[in-house]
């Protein structure tokens, strides 16, 4: 199937988010903007879905917890409760004071790492992957709007946009693109 | 429309007529640049030191720590007061990006990439402290909690020292990942901008495959506020940890519930101090003085004064309380002759004078935000911090309770070498970051250089508040043709004053001007067709194709001539070219030369 798609380019981002307000209004899909810096409120303009990110930190940040209140029942406790120092290792509250330190820094662990793990996932990061900007400006100082124009007259489109303030106007036709 | 509105009273952040581009410009400048002679020479000597460092490092687990000056009263000295110290120092740099970052401080911006550099390369020397200082290091895995042949034997949870080992790598990787989260756009950035096929090759690996998708930015910026989120305890937990391999002893002068918040002090003090140290160098290295600017300066001397108050605050409780618990052996550690009368006075008095007096002066405005006297403080501050932590270990464990064991810590070579070698080794690392890391968080900068940008705050406070920075789409006419919109066919980008270049009359009466021409070129340099090549002067902020000619018709015709301008020079500008009085000056045109030169 060829999708055809319309990467209007700007300047500015004031302008960029003004473009994609009126774009949306105008019924038009908005299939991806790159921008060289975070552009606040963009993700609400073009009106994708919050990011659960953290809340996955948190489930994280649980099982590093666990893991090690489990680690050091087991070694401590469980398997050589022994007298080290007079510390008290007839049961795990007994002598939590001194596991706390290790609990607090593996919550802190999990979280970070497990959530930042699931960052690179989702957003498809690593270190081979090819970058997907289509115009290299985009990571210094360009704004690209990526407009689907499968079901639409693209004389009109082009028109439109070109009226929302783009600098650069370009027709993408991908033969194969799924 | 957002109006990027800023209280008019705050001090812009980023200094000059700054464009995004320019932002990538002036980051990029010194990764895509080639490095100079003075980054070699610096670099060798830091690479000796390293070296020599290894050295001793080798020749202490080869030979035993006894090469060591510890003896069986003082087993901890030099390397634990090193330990501290490193870790102490990159405690600011999670501080700058994750606190500030809750806080939503703005000018962390331009220092939180370095401190955060800092931060790791610090935490790397601290980390080879611990292996280093046991007496049998090829043991050192038998710390991790690894099922074993000896029927799972375990390591014992109740001690500091283990907790450490857990504080310190979860401090380090997790500071690592921070770090390099957010520099994958700036990766990016440069992987785009440049030309050579091996740094893009090698970039390209660094960035991820970055693209900056709108939501890829709505995750990265969840990531950032999350991870500064559990930074912020992090911090404040690593050193807590730390101070506890001394606060659970029961060392007098040790024994002390004070610690934990009183080394994260010291920690954010000594911190920010190293922090200064570095920056004020690099901003002047790198041609980043539009970035790091004096408020920067500034708002981090506030933070060293605050912290310091709050390690005097702490010092004199401990006095306090030595003198108020009625045991003697804390009044003896602290009073009599402990610290300050003993044989260690020049080391307690060293603590107090770079601790508590020096840093005082920054209580004035002037002091604070002049750069030299800064650096100055910022010295004393890391050599005063040091002798925090000697203090604390060495003269508290030289007298302890039986006057038997009384005695003395003399450090030899080795432990000079090493904790020489160190430095080097952390400077080593900070020379190669300059070289290959954009130093600034430009994608970051960018952000706010609408709200803090010194072009958009006049430009706000000429034209109110809710002045915006871009045309309206009304006056993008249709009928034009395609790119109509184009910067320069309707309208001028804001960081261009053009419009007053008179293109007509463009003749510099020379006959006039003759002695001032004469000492301007005198100043800069004569241009000489046969050796020099013409540069694109245009290229430099501020000047115009009309200013071009007129720098031509002057005899001004490389970036080499623009560079060598100072105060003498932009005056004879501004009186033999009238029109444009002060803005050579403003521009900073040979700066911006210079960068310009380094680049060619």
């Amino acid at each position: 199937m060829a999708a055809t798609k319309i990467h209007a380019i700007y300047t500015d981002d004031d302008l960029l988010m003004q473009a994609v307000k009126q774009t949306r209004s105008a019924n038009y899909h908005i299939s991806e903007v790159f921008t060289p810096f975070p552009v606040h409120g963009l993700d609400h303009a073009v009106g994708i879905a919050p990011t659960r990110i953290a809340i996955t930190s948190f489930l994280y940040g649980l099982v590093g917890l666990s893991v090690a209140v489990l680690m050091m029942n087991y070694m401590m406790i469980q398997d050589w409760p022994q007298n080290i120092g007079g510390k008290p290792s007839f049961t795990f509250y007994q002598n939590m004071p001194a596991f706390i330190p290790i609990m607090f820094e593996l919550t802190v662990f999990f979280a970070g790492h497990l959530m930042v793990i699931t960052f690179y996932m989702r957003s498809k990061l690593w270190p081979f992957k090819k970058a997907e900007n289509p115009d290299p400006r985009t990571t210094d100082d360009h704004f690209l709007m990526e407009v689907d124009a499968d079901n639409h007259d693209v004389e009109k489109l082009t028109k439109f946009l070109y009226d929302t303030g783009a600098s650069e106007i370009s027709l993408i036709e991908n033969e194969q693109d799924h | 429309m957002s109006s990027h509105y800023e209280a008019p009273i705050r001090e812009p952040l980023v200094l000059g007529e700054k464009s995004y581009h320019d932002i990538s410009v002036d980051v990029g400048a010194p990764v895509l640049g080639k490095a100079n002679k003075s980054w070699w020479i610096v670099f060798t000597i830091a690479l000796v030191a390293f070296l020599w460092g290894l050295g001793c490092i080798i020749y202490t687990i080869s030979t035993g720590i006894g090469v060591w000056g510890l003896n069986k009263t003082i087993g901890w000295a030099w390397d634990i007061t090193n330990f501290v110290w490193w870790v102490g120092i990159g405690h600011a740099g999670t501080l700058i990006s994750a606190v500030l970052l809750l806080f939503r401080q703005k000018w962390r911006m331009a220092v939180n990439r370095s401190a955060e550099a800092m931060t790791i390369f610090a935490v790397v020397q601290a980390g080879l402290f611990p292996i280093i200082h046991m007496g049998r290091p090829w043991l050192a895995y038998w710390v991790l909690p690894i099922p074993n042949q000896f029927g799972s034997l375990w390591v014992n949870f109740n001690s500091p020292l283990l907790w450490d080992v857990f504080a310190i790598s979860t401090y380090l990787s997790i500071s690592l990942v921070f770090w390099w989260t957010g520099l994958l756009p700036d990766f990016a950035m440069i992987r785009d901008r440049t030309k050579s096929p091996f740094q893009k090759k090698i970039y390209g690996i660094l960035s991820f495959g970055w693209s900056g998708r709108v939501k890829d930015w709505q995750r990265f910026e969840e990531v950032s506020l999350v991870l500064a989120g559990l930074a912020t305890p992090l911090v404040l937990s690593v050193h807590t940890i730390v101070s506890f391999d001394f606060a659970t002893s029961v060392v007098p002068g040790w024994h002390s519930t004070i610690f934990p918040p009183y080394f994260v002090a010291g920690a954010i003090f000594s911190g920010f101090a190293m922090v200064q140290t570095l920056l004020i160098i690099m901003r002047k290295v790198s041609n980043l003085e539009s970035y790091i600017t004096v408020l920067h300066i500034e708002y981090m001397n506030k933070v060293i004064l605050l912290t310091g108050g709050i390690v005097t605050v702490a010092y004199i409780t401990e006095y306090f309380i030595g003198w108020y618990s009625g045991v003697p052996y804390e009044n003896y550690t602290y009073l009599s002759f402990g610290a300050a009368t003993g044989p260690y006075w020049w080391a307690f008095w060293a603590l107090i004078t770079c601790n508590l007096i020096v840093p005082l002066s920054l209580w004035v405005k002037k002091l604070r935000r002049n750069i030299r006297w800064t650096f100055f403080v910022a010295l004393v501050i890391n050599i005063g911090m040091w002798f925090e932590r000697f203090d604390i270990i060495v003269v508290d464990l030289s007298k302890d309770r039986l006057t038997s064991s009384w005695a003395m810590f003399q450090p030899t070579f080795v432990d000079i070498g090493t904790f020489m070698g160190t430095i080097g080794f952390f400077f080593v690392l900070f020379l190669l970051y300059a070289r290959t890391f954009p130093v600034i968080a430009q994608a970051e900068v960018k952000t706010i250089l609408k709200s803090s940008g010194e072009s958009f705050k006049r430009l706000r406070a000429e034209h109110g508040d809710d002045h915006s920075h871009v045309q309206t789409v009304e006056e993008y006419p249709a009928d034009a043709g395609p790119a109509a919109n184009v910067e320069g066919k309707h309208f001028d980008t804001v960081f261009d004053d053009s419009k007053e270049e008179d293109s007509e009359n463009n003749e510099v009466d020379y006959e006039l001007h003759r002695g001032k021409i004469d000492n301007l070129l005198s100043g800069v340099g004569i241009f000489d067709p046969a050796v020099h090549k013409q540069d694109d002067l245009k290229m430099i902020n501020g000047v115009g194709p009309v200013m071009e000619q007129k720098l031509h018709q002057l005899g001004i015709f490389t970036f080499e001539q623009v560079s060598r301008m100072t105060d003498r020079e932009y005056d004879l500008l501004d009186e033999i070219v009238s029109e444009f009085p002060g803005r050579a000056k403003r521009d900073d045109w040979a700066g911006q030369a210079l960068t310009l030169k380094n680049k060619n």
